[in-house]
């Protein structure tokens, strides 16, 4: 069984019909990258499963438990994390007090101090300025802080939202090296992605969305051979 | 150039004409200010005594004002709404004190145990403030969490009136006296100037409570929680933190400011009635406004600063030019404070323009 699932899952906002039947599955341990160009749904689609809009038709199961009878709130403690679009740091408390937050449903105290020092040990620019307010962060490490604490829930599948948006490309190269480091240390990661040719060299399977339609579904490789998904996607006449 | 060019060329031009005007009429007013000042101190008949004992009850008076404050300011950060009804959470905390001390006094313990009945006095304030709050919350704001920032303002609005009126139902509309209490009759010595006890009391109070408030805010959890939601509330929920549930807390810990800030004013002026929330709310959100709205520190300072210039400036500046009765407007003062901030700094001392873009 699927960790995480999704069966014909429709959305609106508003009148806007944004998600037309989208199912997909994320297994334990893999890497799932979801592409495709702006407004083709992708951002949507992680808000569906945390339920931060909820779907109007369709099922999503973690485990083979519907989600959608729990507030956002509730979807941390069944061990789904999401790095929103932007980061999404607090950027006036510090990034002690972010990480914190990030444990925020948890009440084992020397739990959290071993997956703080996990953070640090993965990110130690966020050691260095644990004290500093993450809004004077730099980009690069606002989206460590955004993922150091998605990590500290400890959770059992990712969520991430365009890790690479607005990132120097070495700073992207570095970043998605951790995404694997984080996966390879046990944790499932669904990632959303403008960047494709970044996310299917790092993902184990793809799926391509199009206007709220997923339109291929393949192995990282066969995706990244595809001659749809070349001309694109990767930019590759 | 096109019609809309014009139109838009006539409006910026219109729009720094009436900025000059105003900034204008500011000047004017600070000058007027200034002449006061200068020939209230060339005639005063005031020794320096007399102008400390004004700076100590206006931060008596501030205090109360702060306490009140942070309520408004606390709501707004997370909400960025005007809970106008906060002036009658404050009234409802004064009534809640008064039949507690009624109570307390029959039986004898207001003057037998005055600490252990302050206490309780506080303590009933706050609940009964907190309970009106979450009440409030529930009923007018929550439904409308979604709507456009306008709608929960009106209703705010008339949350204030039907809490007013409830009170006035259930309490009479004439005056209450509160019982005084031997303890606070007189007045300490402190640095050889004399200060009522009930305005020492006040002073002390209110900052213990304030210090209280910053602690909770910046170390717990809880505070922590408030301070995400204020920042991001999509994101505070991705945390696993129940939005709703912090809101409500917020309500709480702003009322209970407010209930505390209910019975150290009976305690000054001795009066509980139906209508006591309007001016003081009135003025806290002033102060509120003064400090940088959404801003806790701003909300303390703004409390002081229009507390102290509310008690100095009638003597300082109003005397000097030669108005008779000075002390009648103070009201005049706390709001030409008011639009003098609006004027040169219109986030009030501590605010940052931040907050236009996440509203």
């Amino acid at each position: 069984m699927a960790l995480l699932e999704l069966h014909n899952v429709h959305a609106y906002y508003g009148n806007i019909h944004a998600l037309k039947g989208i199912s997909l599955t994320v297994d334990e341990g893999e890497i799932v990258t979801l592409i495709g160009a702006n407004g083709a749904g992708k951002t949507t689609t992680l808000r569906v499963i945390t339920m931060l809009l909820p779907p109007r038709e369709g099922t999503v199961t973690l485990n083979g438990e519907d989600l959608s009878q729990y507030r956002t709130h509730e979807i941390v403690l069944k061990g789904v994390s999401m790095v929103p679009e932007g980061r999404g740091v607090f950027a006036r408390l510090t990034v002690l007090e972010n990480l914190e937050l990030g444990a925020y449903t948890r009440n084992d105290p020397s739990g959290i101090a071993e997956d703080l020092e996990r953070v640090f040990t993965l990110f130690p620019r966020l050691k260095e300025r644990q004290g500093q307010a993450a809004g004077t962060l730099s980009g690069g490490e606002q989206q460590m802080l955004a993922i150091g604490r998605a990590l500290m829930s400890r959770p059992r599948i990712l969520l991430l939202d365009e890790p690479s948006m607005g990132l120097a490309p070495i700073l992207v190269e570095s970043i998605f090296d951790i995404i694997q480091e984080i996966n390879r240390q046990g944790t499932t990661i669904l990632l959303v992605e403008q960047n494709a040719l970044m996310a299917l060299q790092i993902a184990h399977r793809g799926y391509v969305l199009r206007t709220g339609e997923i339109v291929l579904a393949d192995t990282a490789e066969n995706l990244r051979n595809n001659e749809m998904v070349q001309k694109t996607y990767l930019g590759m006449e | 150039m096109n019609q809309w060019q014009r139109r838009l060329e006539y409006w910026r031009r219109r729009y720094d004409i009436t900025d000059v005007v105003v900034w204008l009429f500011g000047l004017a007013i600070l000058a007027v200010a200034v002449y006061g000042t200068v020939r209230s101190l060339q005639t005063t008949t005031y020794d320096s005594k007399r102008w400390a004992q004004f700076v100590v009850y206006g931060i008596s008076q501030g205090g109360v004002y702060a306490l009140i404050a942070l309520g408004y300011t606390l709501v707004y950060g997370i909400l960025f709404m005007i809970n106008f009804a906060h002036g009658e959470i404050f009234m409802f905390g004064a009534f809640g004190a008064l039949f507690t001390a009624l109570a307390l006094d029959k039986a004898g313990y207001w003057n037998g145990h005055p600490v252990l009945s302050l206490i309780i006095v506080l303590l009933v304030a706050m609940t009964t403030s907190s309970v009106i709050a979450v009440l409030v919350e529930r009923v007018a704001y929550r439904p409308l969490r979604k709507a456009p920032r306008l709608v929960p303002l009106i209703t705010a609005i008339g949350a204030s009136f039907t809490l007013q009126y409830t009170a006035r139902s259930f309490f009479g509309s004439g005056l209450r006296a509160f019982p005084e209490m031997d303890m606070l009759k007189g007045s300490v010595s402190v640095f050889g100037l004399d200060i009522g006890k009930s305005h020492a009391l006040t002073i002390v109070v209110s900052l213990l409570m304030m210090a209280g408030l910053y602690w909770y805010v910046q170390k717990t959890k809880t505070g922590k929680a408030m301070r995400a939601v204020a920042e991001n509330k999509d994101v505070a929920a991705l945390m696993g933190i129940d939005v709703d549930q912090i809101i409500v807390r917020t309500f709480i810990l702003g009322a209970s400011m407010a209930g505390v800030a209910g019975v150290l004013y009976s305690l000054i002026f001795f009066q509980v009635k139906f209508f006591m929330g309007f001016v003081p709310g009135i003025k806290a959100f002033t102060a509120a406004v003064l400090g940088g709205i959404g801003n806790i520190p701003g909300a303390m300072l703004g409390g002081y600063f229009l507390g102290i210039f509310e008690s100095l400036g009638p003597a300082l500046i109003l005397e000097g030019l030669g108005i008779p009765a000075p002390s009648q407007l103070k009201d005049v003062i706390a709001f030409t404070m008011l639009v003098m901030v609006l004027i040169f700094r219109p986030t009030g001392i501590l605010g940052e323009a931040v907050s236009e873009k996440r509203a």
